[in-house]
């Protein structure tokens, strides 16, 4: 059964964060958010001519109880992704935002250093920054030295479906900020990939391309909250040891035949 | 004066702020936010900006974002 859980003060009653785009139509769109329950669904800005497109779509997540996380989705520049913030916390009005600076066209990574330069002008300005990052060890000791509390490392390139590209980065992350919420955010594929992060103590998992492009989004949404909750009950449970070598299960002693002589 | 309004040049008469801006143009009821010369301007601030030539405003709404 889903428990709710903190994230900054807000009570979230799901690890699964939920995009909005890519899917192809909105109502594919609203029936996976129905079959989901995420914790928390991402949403952009884009212009908007006097039409209103995308009132019609804010309309849909308007309909769903569940809190916002704005993007700055597409932004190469500081000034730019702290302008595009400032423009998401009044159209959305929450001070969250998923900080996005981007750096590389081919893999869509991050820019680190543009994005402390937009974190430390967004924290002075209020936010509570969900900065996209790659998975460095010292990126996210500075981030977190300007006031993060939360991280948000790729798993893999955003969209590219490989999942956890460096488990053992993602791990050290996991180990060296244990106080920190650690949320996997890009490249999945398959919900296994989602466990397994969960399963690792990832206290969520954000993701968009793998539902809303699978052949049946709805479904797949599902699928991912079902591998999202079960990866979370197995690092609360503890996960056993690797060993080299079998150890049987079954009790051998006083198994019939036990230490008859073989002819 | 010539403007430029998401990506878009445009003419207009008469010296008007953003609030009035945004009526002229069909905005009234619609969610938006505004930046002009890549500056926020917030809501509360639509009065008090009266738009100069060759400005660009952004306009921006909510959108489906990963």
């Amino acid at each position: 059964m889903t428990q709710t859980w903190d994230i900054n003060g807000a009570e979230l009653s799901s690890r699964l964060f939920l995009g909005t785009a890519e899917y192809s139509s909105l109502d594919a769109l609203r029936q996976s958010i129905e079959s989901s329950a995420p914790g928390l669904i991402t949403v952009s800005l884009r212009r908007e001519n006097a039409a209103g497109k995308g009132q019609s779509f804010w309309n849909i997540i308007k309909e769903f109880d569940i809190p916002v996380l704005p993007n700055t989705a597409g932004c190469y520049g500081v000034e730019e992704a702290v302008t595009t913030a400032e423009m998401a916390r009044e159209v959305f009005d929450t001070n969250r935002i998923k900080l996005e600076v981007i750096g590389d066209d081919y893999t869509l990574q991050p820019d680190p250093y543009g994005l402390l330069l937009a974190t430390e002008k967004l924290i002075d300005k209020g936010f509570e920054v969900y900065p996209y990052m790659t998975d460095d060890l010292v990126l996210a000791q500075r981030l977190v030295d300007l006031g993060c509390n939360i991280l948000m490392p790729w798993g893999s390139p955003i969209g590219s479906g490989r999942g956890l590209n460096n488990v053992y980065a993602l791990r050290q992350l996991r180990e060296r900020f244990p106080d920190k919420t650690l949320v996997i955010d890009a490249g999945l594929g398959a919900p296994s990939h989602a466990a397994q992060a969960m399963e690792m103590g990832y206290d969520a998992v954000l993701l968009n391309t793998a539902v809303a492009k699978a052949g049946n989004a709805p479904l797949m949404a599902s699928a991912f909250a079902k591998a999202i909750e079960a990866g979370r009950s197995a690092y609360l449970s503890g996960i056993i040891a690797k060993q080299e070598h079998a150890t049987p299960s079954t009790p051998l002693l006083d198994k019939p035949f036990w230490h008859q002589e073989k002819s | 004066m010539k403007i430029t309004i998401n990506g878009t040049s445009k003419s207009i008469d008469d010296t008007m702020n953003i609030h009035d801006f945004l009526l002229s143009e069909g905005y009234e009821d619609k969610l938006v936010a505004v930046a002009v010369n890549n500056h926020f301007i917030a809501r509360t601030s639509y009065d008090n900006y009266t738009i100069q030539d060759r400005d660009i405003i952004e306009i921006v709404a909510p959108m489906q974002g990963g």
